[in-house]
């Protein structure tokens, strides 16, 4: 047998334990915790709870204190995470996640504060909220926000009902919003549970907005138009300000998916550019990590027109001059989330923009657009660029050239994974079939970049002379391909005690 | 800037190899009107002890060392030390969703884990992966149980949570979803005489808390006897999952909506949090958010994967069963942990602790003053009525540095002076004993 790893300069096996359910360790007795003696009273749970008390408890695992550890440490590296290497799923901004952060979010007095503890003694809090809300508004160019949404997609919710409830007051909500085809799939959903219809809107062959058809399809009954700037081919659309005076000169207005703001921090802001709303995601442009799959913050910002709508409560800066809470706001979209949002989230992306400063952040910029370039330049003929436009912080390829020999985008990403990376992102946008999306973010030295087209450039001769390989991918990891088809037809959502012994 | 990797001759010779002039070159898409001349007004960049240092100071500003008897949806409980270890690991926090299964069975298998779990804590058949807070899931379950009976109205109890409704109240508005409000009675439960009369055949679901806003554990059994009468489904609310490990879970509801901050998370001024549904099987295909699912690998070996994906956004888009995207997979981890040390033997002697604190201080508030809705059950918040307002009481022991109980006048007005105050395990008799005279 060959060597099927011959090509592979980076990534070597790791040490891989077995480890079963946590629950398949569990034995009667053991014991990971010790409560203090009580220093009240026993109490008689059946006399104060009477009907109401558990006599059957819940079946959570009995282990002790070193099964912990070892259990959630050999989970732990079976996870691929930026620590580990590059990551370049496009649209994710998987950046570096500064330990500084980590360190500052967990000081007592802000890790331990309660949300509903007297102003006087959260000013400290209040004082956070308020700086990276003035970071944030100087950033975008707009003139108010709300940091309550606790993740993108709420964030998007919360800026079109800010939409919808302006033009409440204007008489009418109107009925549709504007979506191009290459937007991400919580645009479209966003929109639906604001209330409104979707009408799709085609990219012009550029890949960027097609003012023709805008001008066509904003009727008196389109309230907005939601685009992500740049958009997810990671091109900017330069006809962003003539869109906006389409939009408002009949009465409509434009929404920002700022999930791509990296591209644009110190360089462009939004609301210079007749952006009317938007949102940002924190766990991308500002750092905060991503822990596999949330908590994210998505902040709104907004023109003055629309800030009377925000959601209640908005930090204030009351007569004695202490910060403190309004709640007062008569015409508020009302709230989105409890408390004031992801409140550790902000610590974290304030503690980032304070480390980069005006310089740093511009550099960051800089150096992502830099690096999604490079990647473009050297990739392009290997993998065909879906669109010859300009890109900045992102560049989609497509699998036409390896479908020849039946090697598709998901094998490609699979096989990506033996050469020490974590794939891009796979078949998205919609708009180009079989697409490559690739951000490196700013985060990437030169010789990583370097490793990684080594390793894109491997895959396709290897999809071109043994496609095998590929199609079998990976073959370094814990687990080969996982039959997904399986897990959808029969759902298997938990682990039961009963079927402990059918799992042995 | 010292998190970028490059020196200025790698910016140089990767330019180069792209054939670009500089690296405004490359923003040249921009519009040169669209551009920002010179540098943003921000703050100068900061050495790393200069940003501690900061933050410091911001969490000097705050209160700390203070004893606190505050509750309501933010339950502050002993965090085992394991968990910040565990979550450190940069493999779990600098992780992003697992859409490639093969290098992130981690976070699956703890996903995994942690759906399992709930199950078995609430009682229910199916949870998913996490949603937002609790706040959030409350709004979800309700508009998934208008997807389940294909009806639109709402019956809400008031003892629920009362930021929990402000949310439900935001979403609902722009879903033409009319919510009927059912106040308590007496006993600070919710009054099942009018419930009666309110659920209808256009009921979709009821939607109580329990243990409710007032810290009263709610009769689940007679309310699902109710709602499931007139077809409607009944959502169960629980913002302090601690209770869960001494009191009956609410098996009689359909879905369960359920805030995990109690199991290890920081108070962290209100968030992140981790939200939590669970429901019946049978309604699985409704249920919002992610889901993690057991299967096989080609050699057949054991492994996970995100399933049922054709209800979420990605796919369907405009049809699907919310806008929601991300999880919030971190904290569900700091929850799965958690419940992994405390474990069968140790969620229940937990719960007992928090019972028996609480129950201690009711008893002293009452030999003095007044503890209302003392009949009801309740688990370890109870509400305190007093002669002054709460408001200037709290102020004065901020003086002794005791943060005192949460005022209910700003969401229930009629309830005048009282406030809601909260014992955990971490409460000792002596602050309880001090409050106690300063207050009464």
């Amino acid at each position: 047998m060959k060597d099927i790893n011959a090509r592979i300069t980076k990534a070597t096996m790791h040490v891989t334990q077995n480890e079963g359910l946590i629950m398949e360790k569990s034995s009667p007795g053991k014991k990971a915790y010790k409560l203090p003696p009580l220093d009240v009273p026993e109490v008689d749970a059946g006399k104060l709870l009477g009907a109401v008390e558990r006599h059957e408890p819940a079946e959570l695992p009995e282990v002790s204190e070193i099964e912990v550890i070892r259990h959630f440490t050999r989970l732990s590296t079976w996870n691929y995470g930026v620590d580990t290497g590059m990551y370049p799923l496009g649209s994710c901004t998987m950046k570096y996640n500064a330990r500084i952060n980590e360190v500052v979010a967990r000081l007592d007095g802000l890790a331990n504060a309660h949300p509903y503890q007297p102003e006087r003694i959260s000013q400290g809090a209040l004082k956070i909220l308020r700086q990276l809300s003035d970071c944030l508004l100087e950033i975008t160019g707009m003139d108010a926000i709300t940091l309550q949404p606790a993740a993108g997609a709420q964030g998007e919710l919360t800026g079109i009902l800010l939409i919808r409830t302006y033009l409440e007051t204007q008489g009418n909500p109107r009925k549709k919003i504007l979506i191009p085809d290459s937007a991400h799939g919580t645009n479209p959903a966003t929109a639906s549970i604001a209330g409104y219809q979707v009408e799709n809107l085609k990219s012009c062959d550029k890949g960027m907005l097609d003012l023709a058809a805008l001008e066509k399809q904003v009727t008196e009954d389109v309230a907005a138009l939601m685009v992500t700037n740049p958009n997810t081919l990671g091109i900017f659309e330069s006809d962003i300000q003539q869109a906006a005076e389409i939009l408002h000169a009949r009465g409509a207005l434009l929404y920002m998916d700022g999930a791509n703001m990296n591209a644009l921090v110190g360089k462009a802001r939004p609301g210079k550019n007749g952006v009317d709303v938007m949102h940002l995601n924190l766990h991308k442009t500002f750092s905060t990590p991503h822990g596999g799959g949330g908590p994210g913050s998505g902040p709104v910002a907004c023109k003055k027109i629309l800030e009377p709508f925000l959601p209640a409560p908005v930090v204030i800066t009351k007569p004695d001059g202490t910060l403190g809470f309004d709640y007062d706001r008569p015409q508020s979209i009302g709230r989105v989330r409890a408390f004031y949002g992801n409140f550790g989230m902000h610590v974290r992306a304030l503690a980032y923009i304070l480390a980069n400063g005006p310089d740093g952040l511009r550099q960051t910029t800089e150096d992502a657009v830099l690096n999604a370039n490079y990647i473009r330049r050297k990739l392009e003929g290997v993998y065909e660029l879906a669109f010859k436009t300009p890109t900045l912080h992102e560049v989609v390829f497509n699998d036409r050239l390896q479908q020849k020999n039946g090697v598709r985008t998901g094998d490609i990403a699979k096989r990506l994974i033996d050469y020490g990376f974590h794939s891009y992102t796979v078949s998205f946008p919609l708009i180009v079939p079989g697409a490559l999306m690739i951000e490196p973010t700013e985060s990437e030295s030169k010789e990583e970049l370097d490793l990684f087209v080594e390793a894109m450039r491997a895959i396709a001769e290897e999809a071109a002379q043994d496609p095998e390989i590929v199609l079998q991918a990976p073959h370094s990891t814990r687990v080969s391909r996982l039959d997904e088809v399986r897990a959808a037809r029969n759902p298997l959502l938990r682990w039961r005690l009963e079927t402990k012994a059918a799992a042995d | 800037m010292r998190y970028l990797p490059k020196s200025p001759s790698d910016r140089q010779e990767m330019l180069r190899e792209i054939g670009a002039k500089s690296i405004d070159d490359l923003f040249a898409p921009i519009p040169v009107s669209a551009r920002v001349k010179g540098d943003l007004n921000l703050p100068r960049q900061m050495a790393e002890c200069e940003i501690l240092s900061t933050f410091q100071q911001r969490a000097a500003e705050n209160a700390q060392g203070y004893r606190s008897f505050l509750g309501a949806g933010a339950y502050h409980h002993y965090r085992p030390v394991v968990i910040d270890s565990l979550i450190s690991r940069g493999e779990f926090f600098t992780a992003y969703t697992p859409y490639q299964a093969e290098i992130a069975q981690g976070t699956l298998q703890s996903i995994f884990e942690f759906q399992s779990m709930i199950c078995e804590l609430t009682g229910m058949e199916v949870a998913n992966a996490s949603m937002y807070d609790a706040s959030t899931a409350t709004t979800e379950a309700v508009l998934m149980a208008e997807r389940v009976t294909g009806r639109k109205a709402v019956v809400v109890a008031r003892s629920v949570h009362p930021e929990y409704r402000e949310v439900l109240a935001t979403y609902a508005k722009n879903q033409d979803t009319p919510i009927a409000a059912v106040s308590y009675g007496d006993h600070g439960r919710i009054d099942l005489t009018t419930l009666e009369k309110t659920v209808n055949d256009q009921t979709s679901c009821v939607l109580i808390q329990s243990p409710n806003f007032f810290g009263t554990i709610e009769d689940v059994a007679a309310v699902a006897g109710i709602a499931h009468k007139r077809g409607a489904l009944l959502v169960v609310a629980i913002a302090e999952a601690v209770s869960l490990g001494i009191v009956k879970p609410p098996v009689e509801a359909d879905i369960v909506a359920m805030e995990a901050q109690s199991f290890g998370v920081p108070l962290g001024y209100g968030g992140p949090y981790a939200g939590v549904i669970a429901t019946r099987e049978k309604f699985v295909r409704q249920m919002p958010g992610r889901l993690v699912g057991q299967t096989v690998d080609k050699q057949g070996r054991r492994g996970f994967v995100l399933t049922l994906s054709t209800r979420e956004q990605h796919i369907r888009r405009e049809k699907a069963t919310s806008n929601i995207c991300t999880n919030q997979a971190l904290i569900a981890l700091i929850t799965t942990i958690f419940m992994t040390v405390y474990g069968r033997e140790g969620m229940r002697d937990l719960a007992k602790q928090n019972l028996a604190k609480a129950a201690y201080a009711a008893g002293e508030f009452g030999k003095k003053g007044k503890v209302l809705f003392s009949g009801s059950p309740r688990f370890n918040e109870f509400v305190v009525q007093t002669k002054e307002d709460p408001y200037v009481i709290n102020n004065q022991l901020l003086e002794k540095r005791i943060i005192g109980g949460f005022p209910l006048k700003k969401f229930y007005p009629e309830l005048g002076n009282a406030a809601l105050w909260c014992c955990t395990e971490l409460t000792t008799r002596g602050d309880i004993d001090a409050v106690v005279k300063e207050v009464a």
